[in-house]
């Protein structure tokens, strides 16, 4: 599986048409600069021999260096990838914790004016363009409730000014420069709302909240209504089991008939979907970030296909698939933990 | 000898007609939502085949010079108190100065054309995938369905994006890129469906009786394995709709003058704090084209699919 992810990734970055050296030097630039620009970029060599080099490389984590920024593609992925993961994390909390209860409660109270409006909520969710309601969000939040408390900002991650200060320097650890245990620390003090929460700024913590509840709401619409959807009819085909039947001659509180044993066995269908739901969150986070002003992996993606910086291309599209295969084999090594009787092999 | 067949052929169709076709129909009309998707369906479909009748101005014709309008200027409707001696713009007027009405109601043939097309297209190449692997088996199937996996393993509009770019943008390719990776989804279908009818006893019969691979394959076990497809691609064609216009908004799909909802939205979206009806109006259509399809799609599992029924 993921050498055919590494070898779709190879093949897209390579045939997207034009030369990068023309497009990053310029049209005018000479054949002599292009050779050296090519052999220092390994262009040079053949098509097999690069793809052993870069799928060498990935595996040491080094995804080479970007032809546009002349950095190290890892760093830039340190920067990028928490801004993205937060947006994410937040947007699907958000599905499952707003997505599942409304489920529930629909299929409990079949066909009641709730499920009528939670199932037209839901169906409308599911056909919205993220990137409409992005801006209609943006259009309401920033423009029509300006000078109420309810104003939320129409971009960018934190009020322009604020700088939050890594947690690992408020916390006076000593850290050399350049080295992989500050990347690895500089990695998740990006994720500027787990940073200001460990560090206890709370100015900056509500202030990184505030700018991401619009973009995660949009994000989030998607993912919830198929979670609903999906709660509801799961819920639906469980309830009618003769089990539940008997659950409630016994004199069970019904509240203990829909959680401990309906809820139970209608789960298993639910997680699959949420693990297929990152790939909507991934995806709608191209839009997401573009919309809100978001220097997140998403944004940058769809930049470096444009700028043809190959790199970039292939790092973060390796990146976002094995994510969201790594997140699915948890899906499904979760499945043994909600249902006792499939046992992993 | 000459007369069972006929006979046979007869009842067989009887049989359908009274059963297997009604009995879907009917519990198609009692599925409220398949209902309401439908008719906006067919009110979409008129709307596309007579907007020309429908929209008061050409979709790309530029208005400067011929009536006396700012660009983006609001909507107005005289019925709702515009002045009388203004033009008449239903929904206002675009940044290039073109009726934004017309505009949206020639955005209906081109996302329909959209959605019909690519699961047109991918339906067949996904069949002709699936039905191999699923009836061939062995290696084929391994191949096949691997190659599928991988190409599952990208979220399909990051993969759409990728598509594009190698082929560069515009409509068509844009089309070409969702059609690609949607077919993934219905070669898991297909291949499914075959793998079960395969090993059922009609298909045994036609093997006894002499029939070849082809006629097997396409004749016996194939037409028995629509219904699910039918399904996936209602719900496939709101997919392709929505993956089109995210392209056509990031401006690798559809073109500029090209009426195209997502190309509509993309090109007024920094203006959406200044005329929020350039950005609306566009994203209102496609999200009512979407949810068409998929209330449609929806209501058409729960009659096919027996176990849903109560």
């Amino acid at each position: 599986m993921l050498i055919g992810i590494l070898v779709v990734t190879f093949v897209i970055a390579r045939s997207i048409p034009g030369d990068p050296c023309k497009a990053m030097l310029g049209e005018k630039a000479t054949q002599e600069v292009c050779d050296r620009f090519n052999r220092e970029h390994g262009l040079d060599k053949s098509i097999p021999v690069q793809f052993w080099i870069y799928a060498k490389d990935i595996v040491r984590g080094d995804f080479g260096e970007s032809i546009r920024y002349s950095r190290p593609v890892t760093i830039i992925l340190i920067e990028r990838l928490p801004m993205t993961m937060e947006l994410g994390f937040v947007a699907l909390v958000l599905a499952v914790l707003v997505g599942i209860p409304l489920g529930v409660i629909s299929a409990v109270k079949r066909n009641s004016i709730i499920d009528v409006i939670t199932m037209l909520i839901a169906n409308t969710g599911v056909s919205m363009p993220v990137y409409w309601l992005g801006l209609m969000l943006a259009y309401v939040f920033a423009l029509l409730l300006k000078d109420t408390p309810f104003w939320l900002a129409p971009s960018g991650r934190i009020t322009a000014g604020i700088i939050p200060v890594p947690f690992y320097e408020v916390f006076g650890w000593v850290v050399e420069d350049e080295s992989v245990k500050y990347h690895f620390l500089e990695f998740f003090s990006n994720m500027y709302i787990f940073n200001s929460l460990i560090t206890g700024e709370w100015e900056i913590f509500w202030d990184a909240i505030k700018h991401l509840i619009l973009p995660s709401v949009a994000l989030s619409t998607i993912p919830l209504s198929i979670i609903a959807r999906m709660t509801r009819s799961s819920m639906l085909e469980v309830l009618r089991q003769d089990y539940i039947r008997t659950a409630r001659a016994k004199g069970l509180r019904e509240n203990l008939v829909i959680l401990k044993h309906a809820f139970r066995n209608a789960l298993l269908p639910i997680s699959t979907i949420i693990g297929l739901q990152l790939g909507t969150v991934f995806a709608g986070a191209v839009l997401t970030e573009s919309i809100f002003g978001l220097a997140g992996v998403g944004r940058m993606l769809f930049e470096a296909i444009t700028a043809r910086d190959f790199p970039i291309v292939q790092a973060f599209t390796v990146v976002i698939a094995v994510g969201y295969v790594l997140a699915n084999l948890l899906v499904d090594i979760s499945y043994a933990f909600i249902d006792p009787r499939i046992k992993l092999d | 000898m000459d007369s069972i067949p006929i006979e046979k052929e007869v009842k067989e169709k009887d049989y359908r007609s009274n059963s297997l076709f009604r009995v879907t129909l009917r519990s198609i009309f009692r599925q409220r939502s398949a209902l309401i998707g439908g008719s906006i369906l067919i009110c979409l479909v008129l709307v596309a085949i007579f907007a020309p009748l429908i929209a008061p101005y050409d979709p790309e014709e530029v208005l400067i010079g011929k009536e006396d309008i700012r660009k983006r200027a609001k909507p107005c409707i005289h019925l709702l108190g515009c002045p009388e001696d203004e033009p008449q713009h239903i929904l206002g007027v675009d940044g290039n100065v073109r009726d934004e009405f017309s505009r949206v109601i020639y955005g209906t043939r081109v996302s329909l054309f959209i959605g019909f097309s690519t699961v047109g297209f991918a339906i067949i190449v996904g069949t002709l995938l699936g039905a191999l692997a699923g009836y061939i088996g062995g290696w084929v199937d391994n191949v096949i369905m691997r190659f599928m996996d991988v190409l599952l393993a990208f979220p399909s509009l990051l993969l759409a994006i990728a598509i594009v770019t190698v082929l560069g943008r515009g409509l068509q390719n844009a089309l070409l890129a969702i059609a690609i990776v949607s077919i993934p989804r219905y070669a898991r279908v297909i291949r499914g469906s075959v793998l079960s009818i395969r090993e059922q006893e009609f298909v045994s019969a036609s093997q006894a009786l002499g029939g070849g691979h082809f006629h097997i394959l396409f004749r016996r076990i194939l037409p028995n394995a629509i219904p699910p497809l039918i399904v996936q691609g209602t719900l496939g064609i709101a997919a392709a709709i929505l993956e089109a216009a995210a392209l056509s908004f990031l401006g690798l799909g559809a073109q500029p003058p090209t009426p195209e909802w997502g190309t509509m939205l993309g090109s007024e979206r920094n203006q959406v704090f200044t005329a929020p009806h350039l950005v609306f109006f566009p994203g209102l259509a496609i999200m009512v084209t979407v949810l068409s399809f998929n209330l449609l799609g929806d209501g058409l599992r729960d009659a096919i699919d027996p176990r849903l029924k109560e």
